[in-house]
């Protein structure tokens, strides 16, 4: 790794505090979420669906707030879908980061997500997160279907639900091992904190790559 | 204390009566307090001030023709309901109830009331061929109406002056103290139905008489007090209850919707919505009844039957009739009546049930193949909007059935009219009890096991003690294990997703562990060199 590195400013204030207060929220889901699957038995059934229950709208409500910032700060096009040097990225994860070689695509102020990355978040926050807070909302309601009309069968939102659930479980295992892949273990974690991240000078960064401002 | 320093006081007692009151501590001492026993007189009449009471009574019908002399409707009334005629009010063709044609598997048949000792507990002097006995259900004192008046005439006519006159004092304070029936008067026979202390239901017995708040929230002596009647509404001698075939969970209002509901039922007084800070188990209310949750239990004070083996009658010792004690100190055998099993403190069996239940009688054909056979059944299905999950006592047993026809069979039992009872002779018992029925014999008898079920109702915990959650909601051996076609969280998975999940979590925390050991080596490997 070349000497010479700089700081650039990454993650804006509200950025990191929604990253955190997600990461909060989605753990006491998990956690109690589970709990009310049968899973195990550790703070009681009826506190953990009262704080499931709550933590959901919680969790909702701000995930509101954040589909507003994304939009009007344009950060969405940190979200665009691309193929280009997605393969590089699989392989300097398989095979680069053990000899060495440098990251394909480094991050950059307009270009915070490689290509692997923009993948994984748009499904995360386009589709997995809404529907898992959808069937969640479903299933909050159940009591009200017959009113609203809505002839499912609660096993069939719970199956999703669940499912969604254990997505999201593999997406935290694999997120939190990747945060040490930075120059050092905690550089990542430490840039979520600050909003400060360390980058390598001179490096290129190529057009497509840029998330343009309009 | 001078007036100064009193004045303080009462100021400060003010004030800390009003920081109690603005807390709420001292408005639910209010509220759960027990209710003082009823000293004052309500009512407008007094009948130890009734002249016609103050006379010699030589028989209990002229205590009726009294009463009458009065409460001139009371008699036409009460023989219109099921207390008197103890057939179903809801079947047209009479066929259904005691009288008629029901079974179940304790005694199994009343022989259309001519199985003497059945007929204990009905409310007339004679069986239905007399007038009314309005003391068995009116009376405040304790007295057996039958023996009374039959002591009272031998006394008498052997010349007995004294205690014929002591007899007839009995009689007469019991007569001038009457009113509405007092919980003693129904558990006379309800709470001994089936021919001993609570064979038939699990959830009433003699406890209940006088029980505790924690036997019964509602009727304890240190609680509301309630009689029966507080629930068991009335209008016209007809007193509401009965479950043959009336769906009661129809009428789901409380008293604010209509303030004269027909049957008061827990949502009557504790509405739709009972629990506090909009609890999740309000959202049960539509599909578990009440009881299922806050009679965690029946049976809690005494033991009940829950197993009559009819197969095992007839054993006698040196020619003699015996009986056998077992645990809690009830009969395990008697030579009239088979086998029993008893048990304290069951968990009920949970069943869909809309508020009836659908009873066999002699004339239905049973499969005696497919057992337990359903005597009494409760009728409700989870596609049902009236049907709420319910505890239920269910009682087995065998009993005798005609392997020919393929009905149950209706032995004569009191020994009065020399049934089963004294002649251990099923051959005899059951061809007369069928006669009396009017239903062929084939002469060819069995045993099959059966099945008869009872609504669990009463005997309501205070609600601390009420079912957790989890008694329901977990994975294994909860106590809706068997109910099947819905999904219940915490108890119902889909194995794949399960698997799936927990083996691609495991997977994956593996493939992160090996990238990580790699990276170090290699940069081990890298220092190195």
């Amino acid at each position: 790794m070349s000497d010479k590195m700089k700081s650039i400013y990454l993650y804006t204030r509200y950025e990191r505090s929604w990253h955190w207060l997600q990461m909060v929220l989605i753990g006491m889901l998990l956690f109690t979420g589970f709990e009310v699957h049968g899973s195990y038995v550790i703070i009681g059934y009826e506190t953990a669906v009262r704080i499931h229950n709550f933590v959901g709208i919680a969790w909702l409500t701000a995930f509101a707030f954040f589909v507003f910032w994304v939009f009007t700060t344009g950060e969405w096009k940190q979200y665009i879908p691309t193929t280009k040097k997605l393969f590089s990225v699989v392989r300097y994860y398989g095979y680069g980061i053990f000899i060495g070689q440098p990251h394909p695509v480094p991050k950059r102020k307009e270009a915070k997500h490689n290509p692997l990355q923009r993948l994984t978040y748009l499904g995360l926050a386009a589709a997995l997160l809404p529907v898992q807070m959808l069937s969640g909302l479903l299933y909050w309601t159940y009591n009200y279907w017959d009113q609203w009309g809505i002839k499912l069968a609660l096993g069939s939102v719970a199956v999703i639900h669940t499912a969604l659930a254990f997505a999201i479980l593999i997406f935290i295992i694999v997120h939190v091992y990747m945060t040490t892949t930075g120059h050092t273990i905690f550089a990542h974690i430490k840039a979520m904190i600050t909003g400060w991240e360390k980058i390598e000078e001179h490096i290129k960064i190529e057009e497509w790559e840029k998330a343009k401002p309009k | 204390m001078n007036l100064n320093s009193k004045i303080v006081a009462i100021f400060m007692n003010a004030a800390v009566l009003s920081c109690l009151i603005s807390s709420g501590i001292l408005a639910a001492e209010t509220a759960n307090k027990p209710r003082p026993p009823q000293t004052e007189k309500w009512s407008t009449a007094n009948h130890a001030k009734f002249s016609i009471l103050h006379q010699t009574f030589e028989t209990g019908e002229q205590v009726t023709q009294a009463c009458l002399a009065c409460h001139v409707e009371a008699e036409a009334q009460l023989k219109k309901t099921i207390h008197w005629t103890w057939l179903s009010p809801y079947d047209e063709t009479g066929e259904t109830g005691k009288a008629g044609y029901s079974v179940n598997n304790f005694c199994v048949s009343a022989n259309k009331m001519e199985d003497a000792e059945c007929s204990n507990c009905h409310i007339g002097w004679n069986g239905k061929q007399s007038s009314v006995n309005c003391l068995k259900c009116h009376s405040q004192k304790d007295v057996h109406w039958h023996d009374i008046f039959h002591d009272y005439k031998s006394f008498k006519e052997s010349g007995d002056a004294e205690i014929a006159d002591d007899l007839q004092k009995t009689i007469q304070e019991a007569v001038q103290t009457v009113g509405l029936p007092l919980r003693r008067n129904c558990g006379a026979c309800h709470f001994n139905g089936g021919g001993g202390e609570a064979v038939k239901h699990g959830d009433l017995d003699n406890t209940l008489v006088n029980p505790r708040k924690e036997l019964d929230v509602h009727m304890g002596f240190d609680s509301q007090n309630f009689r029966c009647t507080r629930c068991h509404t009335t209008i016209a001698h007809q007193i509401a209850g009965r479950v043959y075939s009336t769906p009661a969970s129809v009428h789901r209002q409380s008293l604010v919707d209509d303030d004269l509901v027909p049957k008061i039922m827990c949502e009557s007084c504790h509405t739709a919505k009972p629990h506090q800070n909009d609890h999740k188990a309000n959202d049960h209310t539509d599909k578990v009844a009440c009881q299922a949750c806050h009679i965690p239990q029946f049976a809690r004070e005494h033991p009940t039957e829950m197993w009559w083996d009819w197969s095992q009658a007839g054993k006698t010792k040196d020619g003699m009739h015996y009986q056998e004690k077992g645990e809690f100190d009830r009969f395990v055998y008697k030579s009239h009546k088979g086998e029993f099993k008893w048990a304290r403190n069951v968990v009920p069996e949970y069943l869909w049930y809309n508020g009836s239940i659908r009873t066999l009688t002699l004339k239905d054909k049973i499969n005696p193949t497919d057992v337990p056979v359903r005597v009494s059944w409760p009728v409700g299905s989870r596609d049902d909007k009236n049907s709420r999950i319910f505890p239920f006592k269910i009682h087995g047993g065998k009993q005798p059935y005609d392997k020919k026809n393929n009905n149950l069979l209706a032995p004569l039992l009191s020994e009065e009219v020399n049934g089963y009872w004294k002649t251990l002779d099923w051959a005899d018992s059951i061809t007369r009890g069928m006669a009396i029925m009017n239903i062929q014999y084939s002469g060819e008898m069995g045993f099959v096991e059966t099945a008869y079920v009872y609504p669990t109702t009463h005997t309501v915990i205070p609600k601390n003690s009420a079912l957790e959650c989890t008694a329901c909601h977990r994975l294994a051996h909860g106590r809706l294990a068997n109910l099947a076609g819905f999904y219940m969280p915490g108890r119902d998975h889909f194995r794949i997703i399960d698997l799936g999940g927990w083996g691609i979590a495991l997977a994956s925390l593996s493939l992160v562990f090996i990238h990580a050991l790699g990276r170090i080596f290699s940069n081990i490997r890298k220092k190195e060199s």
